[in-house]
């Protein structure tokens, strides 16, 4: 009847027991407040079942958010332990529960931050810069946010019931094979990542489609904003290189649920494969996640530089150049394998390529604000933390990209150092600089500058302190994903430096936090009246904050590249007003319900419970056909109402 | 929203910088302290030096592009600051090109690359691990495998074996057959020279030799399960003489290792101590590798 699942999966340590009363109790909290002010219904009509990519993309947003707590408080758990765990003391956690700590924050960072972030803001910026009223599939953009949702949903439930894997975020077997993990852990890792890779190559789909067919008339190739090609080239990663990642699950599933040989040690498996074909999808993985990064640079630099972008075209090849080479570096995770030296040495030196692109994106960034006016706002600090740390980043990965190098510092803490650069200084750096840059745009009020001031100084300052030692620790020997070592190691010292760092790092997070609480509830106080606080150049910026449902009244009409500073400075004409019957799709739950159903589906894979899985597969499949045989999707607003919305806007405005 | 007043930032920056300089600095100056445990800029060892010197090398190359960047990027933050009122920079909103500007910054990284790109490919056949070193010594061969959770060193020469211990005469080189009856290892000498992977099924080969005698931590790089982190051994290089009455005393303990012993020590068990065996069997390497091997289904 329960397949696998008895009382024993939810014993836990007293450090786990703590992690999983606090998810409970904020839960609870969130479901309490929630009923107080009674907002269920409102939720359900205005978010839950929304399509708007707007609303989406929030929730994106707001989910990964989350899921940053999640996985930071494994990061400050994993720092704490290795602080504490030296010689004779062995911390407070055990080995085989730091292993599912460490790879939980691995799997939750990047598969539900990471892509969480991007994708977020792609629904929340994309529709804008191109001047479109909606994006090409609005139900399968709804259906990817559900199973992302749902996936970190089930990524909480392993805290709460069972054990999480313990195999690293990238499972290699035959560790993770039935031999050495016959677990549920491993079948968790499986489902969490199956569910939200599948949404992942849904919004790519929905995404790149967007991007090819709904450009506003006149948009080109070439007059696309920066921030809309960086996206494009990530969707076209996504588009090639998820299916490896599921196809790659699909035959680990195999191996664990009907005894197959793909990846295991004996009857002919070859775990060699399984490293191959997960890197195959994993380095696209990382451009997948710093492109977009780049793209919001692109468009936060020349704004507070009072300029256009310099080198349009190199910034634009320079991005479709990164994006081939993506594909071809695959094997520098794994130079120790064995391979011979020929082959080495070739995806070394593909690898080495991708700094010329990558050099000449920054050097085209600074001559932006040569001879501009810069202003240090807090999306442009964000960006010059992100030069400096990059560089590093970016050095450290040429070390590594040449074999005899890798040789001695693969797998060791001067590794972490460069990925958390890399991941820490670009992507994360860029979605805060986007976040902050887009906020007004978005929800039509300010966050306290002040107080994202004294945020980027803790995260900048914790940051250096919490990874530059990292680079020396690797110097030491001391290899990543260590849960105890010795003192006559050395490490110990810097450990500690680290770890300080990670609690710098922490206060950062919480001012944001109150930051984001405290504009929220100063919003009437700092509302963005414009819709173009910052005397930006792109076409999100001539639509009020927030924008209405339909994005623009009128669509418009583009004949060069940065289209609003143009008419600003009176090279284009402003765009005359005309009102039309606009068409939107209509709100569905049907995308929530799928998403319930593959969280149901995936636990009950996870435990064996083999007729809830059937069940819940036969129900999504109902569902599906309901969905798509359904014949009104359509919500029009006459010419008329979008008139009256305009003007009771246009009045509000002035009455303020 | 684009206050004024904001005049200090250039100098908090500027600050940054420092801070991050001086994180980068405080590394060497604990090299004083922690000269020994530098094991990867500080090798004690042909393989690892070379490898330590292309690290160096390459640093050097990839600073030519990080400083300007960092020099760059702080006198344009200067000069070009909105907030500088003194500032009488020009301000000049319609350049966006520059065919000699974008010349120079497609150029110069790609002759760097070139430069680094040779090098590596150079460096990489000439420290190719499976390539024997050349001495005038005779090679010595030692066989590694990776077991839950520790290393198993055996001698088939010799006929010993030890476990978390290995020990081999200075300045001859050695040859490491290595192989995994486990989840994936990675076997690493830092003092010595680069890592390799220890699999199941395959045998991966490491020729690494010291040149000075000393105690040099080992480990496994690559996460393997529960015991993963005690899987530290010592490997010693000694005098020949030393070496060889070493090997004298080992193949008079009482511990003898065959295959059916071999099964009984591969069984988990965390930080092992060291152990050392006479070898009854010295064809034990290649029975652990056909273990894996399809034929065994039958069994």
């Amino acid at each position: 009847m329960f397949g696998k699942l008895t009382i024993d999966a939810f014993h836990h340590e007293a450090s786990q027991n703590a992690a999983v009363c606090m998810m409970m109790l904020s839960g609870l909290g969130i479901i309490g407040l929630i009923t107080y002010y009674k907002k269920w219904g409102y939720l359900w009509d205005e978010w839950f079942t929304s399509v708007d990519p707007k609303r989406i993309g929030l929730m994106y947003i707001i989910t990964a958010l989350l899921m940053f707590f999640k996985g930071f408080a494994d990061a400050l758990m994993m720092r704490l332990q290795q602080a504490l765990s030296v010689g004779d003391a062995h911390g407070f956690i055990s080995a085989g529960h730091f292993q599912e700590v460490f790879s939980a924050h691995g799997t939750t960072m990047i598969f539900f931050v990471g892509m969480g972030i991007i994708i977020g803001l792609m629904n929340l910026i994309i529709p804008l810069q191109i001047g479109a009223r909606d994006v090409a599939y609005p139900f399968l953009n709804a259906l990817g946010f559900w199973l992302f949702a749902s996936a970190a949903t089930l990524s909480l439930v392993s805290l709460a019931i069972g054990k999480f894997s313990a195999t690293g975020w990238l499972a290699y077997p035959p560790l993770s094979g039935l031999e050495y993990n016959p677990g549920e852990g491993v079948d968790y890792w499986i489902w969490i990542v199956q569910i939200a890779g599948i949404g992942s190559t849904m919004s790519g789909i929905n995404f790149l489609v967007t991007i090819l067919k709904m450009r506003c008339p006149g948009m080109s190739f070439m007059k696309m904003p920066i921030f809309v090609w960086s996206s494009l080239c990530s969707m076209v990663l996504v588009i090639f290189a998820f299916p490896i990642l599921t196809a790659t699950l699909v035959l680990l599933t195999l191996d664990r649920y009907l005894g197959m040989h793909f990846f295991t040690a004996g009857y002919g498996g070859n775990p060699m494969m399984y490293v191959n074909l997960i890197w195959a999808w994993g380095h696209p993985e990382v451009y997948i996640l710093i492109l977009p990064a780049f793209g919001i640079f692109s468009e936060v630099v020349p704004t507070f530089s009072e300029k256009r972008l310099f080198g349009y075209v190199s910034m634009v090849w320079a991005l479709v150049m990164i994006t081939v080479l993506s594909f071809v570096v695959w094997l520098h995770h794994f130079f120790t394998m064995g391979a011979s030296a020929g082959v080495n040495a070739f995806f070394g030196i593909m690898t080495m390529l991708i700094a010329i692109p990558t050099g000449v994106k920054i050097f085209n960034w600074l001559f932006t604000k040569y001879r501009g006016r810069v202003h240090f706002t807090s999306p442009m600090l964000w960006f010059f933390a992100f030069v400096l740390n990059f560089s590093i980043g970016g050095m450290t990965g040429i070390l590594l990209s040449a074999p005899p190098v890798d040789y001695q510092a693969h797998n060791s803490l001067f590794l972490i150092a460069h990925f958390h650069g890399m991941v820490i200084g670009g992507l994360v750096f860029g979605f805060f600089s986007g976040f902050t840059y887009w906020f007004p745009k978005v929800t039509g009020f300010f966050l306290s500058e002040r107080l994202n001031v004294y945020a980027f100084w803790c995260w900048f300052g914790g940051f250096l302190i919490a990874f530059m030692p990292l680079y020396m620790l690797g110097f030491m020997g001391a290899t990543r994903r260590l849960d105890h070592y010795e003192e006559s190691t050395g490490w110990h010292p810097l450990f500690v430096v680290v770890g300080i760092g990670a609690l710098i790092i922490l206060c950062g997070v919480m001012i944001q936090a109150y930051g984001l609480y405290k504009s929220i509830k100063d919003r009437k106080k700092n509302l963005d009246t414009t819709g173009d606080p910052w005397n930006a150049r792109t076409l999100e910026w001539s639509i009020p904050s927030p924008p209405p449902i339909y994005n623009f009244a009128v669509i418009p009409t583009v004949d060069q590249l940065d289209p609003l500073w143009a008419i600003k400075r009176g090279l284009a004409p402003k765009p005359e007003v005309g009102y039309e019957d606009i068409h939107l799709p209509k709100n569905t739950p049907m995308a929530l319900y799928l998403g319930l159903i593959s969280l149901v589906f995936g636990f009950a894979m996870v435990w064996h419970i083999f007729w809830l899985a059937l069940v819940s597969l036969i129900a999504a499949i109902v569902f599906l056909i309901i969905r798509l045989s359904g014949e009104d999707e359509h919500l029009l607003i006459t010419a008329e109402e979008v008139k009256s919305m305009e003007e009771a806007r246009i009045r509000g405005n002035t009455a303020l | 929203m684009l206050k004024k007043g904001a005049r200090f930032v250039p100098f908090l920056l500027l600050f940054a910088g420092l801070i991050l300089f001086i994180t980068l600095l405080m590394q060497p100056l604990s090299v004083i302290k922690f000269r020994n445990e530098i094991s990867v800029l500080f090798p004690k060892g042909i393989i690892a030096l070379e490898e330590r010197n292309l690290l160096l090398v390459i640093q050097a190359i990839m600073l030519l592009v990080i400083l300007p960047v960092y020099v760059f990027t702080f006198i344009f933050s200067w000069k070009y600051s909105a907030q500088n009122p003194k500032s009488d920079a020009k301000y000049d909103p319609d350049l966006v090109d520059s065919y000699l500007a974008e010349f120079f910054w497609w150029g110069i990284p790609i002759a760097l690359t070139i430069i680094v790109a040779v090098l590596t490919w150079i460096k990489t056949y000439e420290l190719d691990p499976y390539k024997p070193i050349v001495s005038d010594k005779k090679t010595q061969t030692i066989q590694v495998v990776a077991l839950q959770w520790k290393w198993l060193f055996i001698y088939p020469e010799e006929n010993i074996a030890t476990v978390n211990f290995v020990q081999f005469p200075e300045k001859v080189p050695i040859h490491f057959e290595i192989t995994a009856d486990a989840p994936m290892n990675s076997f690493w000498i830092p003092h010595l020279g680069g890592q390799i992977y220890a699999m199941p099924k395959m045998k991966t080969e490491l020729h690494l030799i010291a040149d000075e005698a000393g105690e040099f931590p080992g480990s496994s790089a690559n996460m393997s399960g529960e015991g993963f982190s005690g899987m530290r051994f010592i490997a010693k290089a000694s005098s020949e003489e030393e070496y060889h009455k070493w090997v004298e005393t080992a193949k008079k303990s009482s511990n003898e290792l065959n295959f059916k012993g071999y099964n009984e020590l591969a069984k988990p068990s965390q930080n092992n101590p060291v152990e050392i065996y006479q070898l009854k069997d010295n064809d034990l390497f290649n029975q652990v590798l056909m273990k894996f091997m399809p034929k065994e289904k039958g069994k």
